[in-house]
Order: structure tokens, then C-alpha cells, then sequence
């Protein structure tokens, strides 16, 4: 027994004194070149023209280029490619590839590799096309070290969809092993645990500052605040503003921005009662987003009126906010010309990972119940949204952010066209359909720029859904790094943080 | 050994019951892993062809078969999200879990037992109202609250450990002993208590016990008819209690792991079930099946050896 005691006695001693040495030299150091950056999910693919969820894709930004690449006031520049040229007619784009680009094992980037990633992206091989804009391709070619690609009509988006991420030809298994000319290239990837990535020293433009980059997997969000306090991690995108507040006063600097994305009560627009214009109105006219965005949010974030948002320019109007300022008088009277003179009961599907929208739900609750409406949330899992909301399009009611995949307004307006596969809430309106078909087939931007907003427009008043806000992004960065920019779309440029000399 | 060849066919026969479970309970749940990888850019014709490569569009029971005829080959299919292979993608989590685990289990025998001795001796004395107390007030603490407590006074306060800085065991594994020590410890706190009070409630049953008192007639002095006879016999019910904990530790390890954002089982059985990677998920319930019938198994055979009462 006395054996054991000193056993005992040594081991717990030995685990402790592990336990103490393990902690000393993980501090991190100031102004390394080196960073540790949370992010809320895991990759759901690293493969780049098949990778679909907005975290993943912020992030394979620094892995992957196109031709084109987007700045961060989401204009256009040519990236792989060094020109390019349009056709007066608006048909046939020809892009001149740059000098000597590497991928990330070596090879150099040849017109071949870019005429097979445009192959791959025009059939997945169900007849689809990955992009919907390579439907209109009707040739493609080599010339040199020119790619020409025609259309089947003028597309002013067309270029948008030349960000395609350019990979070596024949390549299948980007996605255990991706390889592109960005600035970082992958090392390693540990699921749910980390990935791993490193400064691309060919990099053909301004290369990256700091050389190696750990992305960690922090999926409680919860622990982020400790993780950040602790230095387990540098950095971390999606602060809540709560969390905010904890983080005042210690080593980090909290920026502010736009989640650009759309926050709406969606409403399926072919059940009962939402089938009515004025019952969705009336809804509008009840729900006071000013409120929700002063009690939820901190009085953060942008009120929003149609299904487009401020990061889209020329697009965005900032009128359609007003339409549909609080009324309970007019909602009550739109709804008793409805039919519904004592209000009706209904489910809002909120998915349960995303609390920004509970919170958001919970206000609409309690602002509905002023005009008899009983509205009651039903938290589900975001794969079942995915399935049953979204794809099985059978809810009432669910409160999402709608995001743009690209900075097109198509990218945004597309889902409301009655016969989109991605019209989850059944909207149906001819004029609609109409503006929309015309937006596209215009050559001239301002042209379709006003339909466009034509189609926003009708959106508004026809209160396809209860549209709340475009959310405030708030950021973590620790004090000795600098150089963090938003973008109008889903991107993390890692490339730009710099360490503070 | 027929004991054992028993034991082992029981044994078995669960894990197969268990898999039947697991595999047919997924097909009625909703959600579908194709439509969960394709997210909103989900079109009718492209959830098919995702479906046909998954194989999600043959019969259940084909697919079952199928599955079933792996495993026992030890090929566990590949992850839908990570294109990996299940076995090579949960290698290195399983090592975490149970490195978690088996440290838990360490520092739960080497305190809880002197500690139950030592109240066993000290019985109703004030030294022993107070750990007696301490005890029924820790045992009531679920691990992920005092992990939670933990991170907050050791990782933030006194700055023995950075939460959230888990280094891998292959990167190093010092380093990595160094941080599962703090939730190792919060998985063991509560088993403590339980293990002392067992066996001290044991210890003291059992000197009441004839053999004792003829033990001391006999001339033995107190230290030994105390070390070779009453903790012997005491022991055995405890080892039982631990072999059940084994289990409960696991399963409690893979809460914990989300305290201290751990990246082991827990956090990858997680995020599979909400991404509907079956062949993960299945692959995990079965292996912690695994785990809790082999524990299981040791104890029956511990018990075995410690008991000649128990015959083969």
C-alpha cells in the first residue's frame, strides 16, 4: 500500500508538473508573423466550385482566384488574367492571361486549366450548370494565351461570374487537396479541429503579411470570448453584441460592419393567409424594426425594406425601408379587410444555430401580439431548414438572412422569379417575373439597373416578406495586428492583416 | 474461458443490435445528408446525382448490408463532408477521447482511493464531517459546470493552462497531457466523491464483519487485518462502480470537450448528426457501443479474479 501511495503521489505530481510546463510558452508573441483566426464552422468542402456554404467560401477566397477577383468595394479586377476586352456587341469576352501565375505545386497557369474549370462549371453533369451565367456560353477557346468566351446574348453580369476559381486541369481531388494561385496555400487540415495555412511565396501580386495562419474551429460560441481573453485565438468575425460588450477595455480592437445579408420574416406566400397581399402587408406594418434592432441588437444594424442591401450600391434603396413604417391602426384594418378581424396563429421556423435570428423572432412575437396576431417560434436545426424550409418549402414563417453568392444583383433577385428553384417562399407575381426577365436580357447597366429596382420595388409592395435588417458584423481583432477589411460580400481577406511593427 | 467466450459472443450480439439501432433510426429522422452538403444551392436534379454517389438511392436494407459487411472489415465508408475515410478521419479523435478518458480514470483511482481510506480511518471525526460534507457538495456539480469553473480559475485567472489552446497529442504530446489535465479533472471530480464514499462506506461495513474480529483475536495488528482483509473485500464493489464509470466518463468526456473546446469525438459526433454524415455518425455510436460493452467485459473479468466466489 505504501507502494501505491508513492505511485499514486508521483503520478499526480508528474501530471501537474506537465500540466504547468505545457501552459508557459504558449503566449502568443507580439507582432509574429503568425496568426490564430476562429472561425464558427468548419470547411463543408475545399473544393472550390462545389464548396456552398458563405463560411466556407470567405475562406477559400485566400486559397482560390479567378480571372477576375473582387476588391473589397466589390469592384472587379483582372487577377489571373492581366486584361480583358469585351466586344461591342457585348457577346464575346476575351481575357489575356498573366505572365507566369503560379498554382500552389508549382505548375504554371495555361489557358487549358481555364477553358477545363469552365467546362467543369457549365454541366455538373446533371445538365446544370454550376454558375446559371455559363448556361449562356455558347463557345469557348483558347487563342494563345487568350481565352474568348461567347455568349448567347449580352450579359452586363457576365464578368461576376469570371471570379470562378481557376485550378489545375484534371485535378479532381481539390477537396482533400486544394491547389490554387492565392495568396495562402493549405497545409493541412484537421476536421473540427484546424486548418492550416501558409503564405504563398509566388504569389504574382502584393504578397500576404503574415506567414502562417491557423484557422481554429471554434463551434461553441460561447467559449469565444475566453478563447479571445485567453490568446487561444487572435481574431473572430461573428462577435455578438453581447460579447461585445465583455470585450471592451482588453487587448482588442472591435470593428464594426455589415453582415450583408437580408433579414426577413419570409413568408411563404402560397399558404393561408400569406396567400393575401394585404395579410403580408399588415404583418409589415406591425413589426417595427427599429425596435427589434434597439432591444435585440444595440441599435446596430441597417433597416431594410426589400430584398437587397446598403453593400450593393446602385442597386440598393434606401426608400423601400419607409414603406412600411409601424401602423397598428392600418395593420389591424388591412387584416379585418383580409378576413381576419381577430388576427389568425401561425409558426415562425427559426433555425436554432443562429441566434441573431431567435433574437429577432422573439421581438416579432411580442410587436404581432399588438395586432391580435399569435405567432409562435419553433426552433429547428439547420438541416432540417435546409430540407423541409427550404427545399420541402413547408413552413408558414421562418426568420433567415438571405445572402448574395456574388455582388450581382441577380444573385439577389433571381429567387423571386416564380419558376426559381430557389423561390422557398413561393413568391408568384407576372410583373415581377417580367422586370426581371428584362433586367437580365438588357445590355445597357443603367437599364437594368432600373429594372432592377423596378423588381425591388414590387418586393415591397407587394410585401413578399417581412424584411427587418441587414445585420452589423462586429470583429475581434487583437491589438497587434491591423489591416482587417470588410467586403460587400462573404470574404475574410487574410492576405491584408498585417502584425503592428 | 468459456466464461469469456460467452461474455465475448454477448458482447457481440450488442454491437450488432446496436448498429441496427443506429443505422435505421437515422433513415427516420428528417434531414437528408445530400440536401445538408448542397445547402441552398440545392437544385431537385442535382440532390439526385449527390444521392446516387452517397448510394442514398439504393433499398435500406442493401444499404445496410452493405455497410454492415465493412465494418466488419473494418471500413467504415467515407465521411460525406470531409471525402475522407470514417477510420482515417477518426483516428486521431478517438485518442483524444480516450486519452481524456483514461486520464480521468487515473486521477479518479489515485485520489478517490487514499482519500476513501483515509475517511474510512478517520470515521467520525470532524476532519471527516467536513470532507464527508465536501463530497455530497461536489458530487451534486456536473462536470461541465465545473469545467466551466475550471477554465475560468485556473485558464483565466492563474493563468495555468490557455483555454482553448488544445495542441494535438502528435504535435506534442506533453503539451497535450499538459491541457486534458484540467478536464480530465473536472470529468473526475464528481467520480471522486463517489469512489471515496463507496469504498468508505465499504471499509466501514466490512470491520464490522466477523472475519475482522476474528482476524484481531487472532493476534493480527490493525494495519494488517485493515490492508489484507477488510480492503480487499471492499474493493470489489468499487471496482464495479468504476467499470461502470469508465462509460459514464466517456460519455461525459464528450460534453467536457465542448467546455474546453476539445476537438475529440464529441465535437465531430456533433457536427455530423446536424450534417447528417451517416457514415461518421455511425461509425462513433458504434464505437462508443464499443468502448462501454469492453469496460464492461474487463470488469466482469476483474470481478472474476478478485472474487473466487464468482466461478468460471
Amino acid at each position: 500500500m505504501k507502494r501505491f501511495k508513492m505511485l499514486a503521489l508521483l503520478l499526480v505530481s508528474a501530471m501537474m508538473t506537465v500540466a504547468l510546463c505545457g501552459c508557459g510558452g504558449d503566449k502568443t508573441e507580439g507582432g509574429s508573423s503568425k496568426i490564430t483566426i476562429g472561425i464558427p464552422q468548419d470547411l463543408d468542402c475545399l473544393d472550390p466550385h462545389t464548396a456552398v456554404a458563405a463560411g466556407t467560401k470567405e475562406i477559400l477566397f485566400n486559397i482560390y482566384e479567378g480571372l477576375m477577383k473582387t476588391d473589397s468595394d466589390g469592384n472587379l479586377f483582372p487577377a489571373v488574367a492581366e486584361s480583358y476586352s469585351v466586344s461591342d456587341d457585348g457577346l464575346t469576352y476575351r481575357f489575356t492571361l498573366r505572365d507566369k501565375v503560379k498554382f500552389h505545386n508549382d505548375q504554371t497557369v495555361t489557358a487549358d486549366d481555364v477553358l477545363y474549370c469552365i467546362k467543369r462549371n457549365a454541366d455538373d453533369g446533371t445538365g446544370n450548370a454550376l454558375i446559371s451565367a455559363f448556361l449562356n456560353i455558347v463557345d469557348y477557346y483558347a487563342e494563345g494565351k487568350d481565352i474568348v468566351i461567347v455568349l448567347s446574348e449580352p450579359n452586363p453580369d457576365f464578368l461576376q461570374s469570371m471570379t470562378m476559381a481557376i485550378t489545375p486541369k484534371d485535378k479532381t481531388d481539390l477537396d482533400t487537396d486544394p491547389v490554387g494561385t492565392g495568396p495562402y496555400k493549405f497545409v493541412s487540415r484537421s476536421p473540427q479541429e484546424n486548418v492550416i495555412l501558409k503564405r504563398f511565396d509566388a504569389y504574382w501580386g502584393e504578397k500576404a503579411n503574415i506567414e502562417d495562419v491557423t484557422l481554429k474551429i471554434c463551434s461553441n460560441a460561447d467559449s469565444i470570448v475566453i478563447d479571445l481573453k485567453a490568446g487561444a485565438v487572435d481574431t473572430f468575425c461573428r462577435i455578438r453584441t453581447s460579447q461585445v460588450m465583455q470585450l471592451q477595455g482588453s487587448d482588442f480592437a472591435i470593428l464594426e460592419g455589415t453582415m450583408n445579408l437580408v433579414q426577413a420574416m419570409y413568408l411563404n406566400n402560397a399558404v393561408k393567409p400569406f396567400d393575401d397581399v394585404r395579410v403580408r402587408q399588415a404583418l409589415s406594418y406591425a413589426v417595427d424594426a427599429d425596435e427589434i434592432i434597439d432591444l435585440s441588437f444595440d441599435g446596430k444594424g441597417t433597416k431594410l425594406g426589400s430584398s437587397m442591401f446598403p453593400a450593393f450600391g446602385k442597386y440598393y434603396i434606401p426608400e423601400t425601408a419607409d414603406v412600411y413604417n409601424q401602423d397598428l391602426d392600418k395593420a389591424k384594418a388591412l387584416l379585418a379587410e383580409a378576413g381576419y378581424p381577430n388576427g389568425f396563429s401561425f409558426a415562425i421556423k427559426v433555425p436554432s444555430n443562429y441566434q441573431p435570428h431567435i433574437d429577432t423572432a422573439q421581438v416579432v412575437v411580442e410587436q404581432l401580439k399588438k395586432v391580435g396576431v399569435t405567432a409562435t417560434i419553433e426552433l429547428i436545426e439547420w438541416d432540417s431548414w435546409l430540407s423541409d424550409v427550404y427545399s420541402g418549402r413547408d413552413f408558414e414563417a421562418t426568420m433567415v438572412g438571405v445572402d448574395a453568392s456574388n455582388m450581382t444583383a441577380r444573385a439577389m433577385l433571381e429567387r423571386f422569379v416564380s419558376t426559381s428553384s430557389k423561390n422557398f417562399i413561393n413568391f408568384s407575381n407576372a410583373e415581377y417575373d417580367e422586370k426581371f426577365a428584362a433586367a437580365i436580357a438588357s445590355v445597357d447597366v443603367d437599364e437594368q439597373t432600373k429594372y432592377y429596382k423596378e423588381c425591388e420595388w414590387i418586393l415591397t409592395n407587394d410585401a413578399a416578406n417581412v424584411y427587418i435588417q441587414d445585420l452589423a458584423e462586429f470583429v475581434a481583432l487583437r491589438n497587434n495586428y491591423t489591416g482587417y477589411e470588410f467586403y460587400p460580400i462573404y470574404v475574410m481577406d487574410i492576405a491584408k492583416i498585417k502584425p503592428v511593427k | 474461458m468459456k466464461y469469456v467466450i460467452k461474455k465475448v459472443t454477448t458482447m457481440i450480439i450488442t454491437l450488432f443490435f446496436v448498429s441496427v439501432l443506429v443505422f435505421f433510426s437515422f433513415s427516420l429522422i428528417p434531414g437528408n445528408p445530400a440536401i445538408s452538403k448542397l445547402g441552398t444551392e440545392a437544385t431537385p436534379e442535382r440532390i439526385a446525382a449527390l444521392e446516387h454517389e452517397m448510394g442514398l438511392d439504393r433499398p435500406l436494407l442493401e444499404r445496410f448490408g452493405n455497410w454492415i459487411l465493412g465494418v466488419v472489415r473494418g471500413d467504415f465508408g467515407t465521411s460525406y463532408s470531409y471525402s475522407q475515410s470514417v477510420t482515417g478521419l477518426l483516428a486521431e479523435k478517438i485518442g483524444t477521447t480516450l486519452l481524456l478518458s483514461v486520464m480521468a480514470i487515473i486521477i479518479c483511482v489515485i485520489i478517490a482511493i487514499p482519500l476513501g481510506i483515509f475517511m474510512a480511518r478517520k470515521s467520525d471525526s470532524k476532519l471527516d464531517i467536513i470532507l464527508s460534507g465536501a463530497n455530497q457538495l461536489i458530487m451534486a456539480v456536473p462536470s461541465f459546470f465545473s469545467g466551466i469553473l475550471i477554465t475560468l480559475i485556473f485558464g483565466i485567472v492563474f493563468r495555468l493552462f490557455t483555454p482553448g489552446l488544445f495542441v494535438s497529442y502528435h504535435t506534442n504530446f506533453f503539451k497535450c497531457i499538459g491541457y486534458l489535465f484540467f478536464p480530465a479533472f473536472s470529468i473526475a471530480l464528481p467520480k471522486i466523491s463517489m469512489v471515496s464514499k463507496l469504498l468508505k462506506d465499504n471499509v466501514l461495513k466490512e470491520s464490522e464483519k466477523e472475519y475482522v474480529r476474528t482476524a484481531y483475536s487472532r493476534g493480527n495488528a490493525t494495519k494488517t487485518v485493515f490492508y489484507k482483509h477488510v480492503l480487499g473485500n471492499a474493493l470489489i464493489p468499487v471496482i464495479t462502480f468504476l467499470g461502470m464509470t469508465f462509460a459514464d466518463i466517456i460519455a461525459g468526456s464528450i460534453i467536457v470537450e465542448q467546455v474546453f473546446s476539445i476537438p475529440g469525438l464529441g465535437r465531430i459526433l456533433l457536427t455530423s448528426i446536424s450534417g447528417r454524415d451517416y457514415p461518421v455518425i455511425e461509425a462513433i455510436i458504434l464505437l462508443l457501443a464499443f468502448f462501454v460493452v469492453l469496460s464492461n467485459l474487463i470488469v466482469d473479468l476483474l470481478y472474476h479474479k478478485f472474487d473466487p466466489r464468482i466461478h468460471v
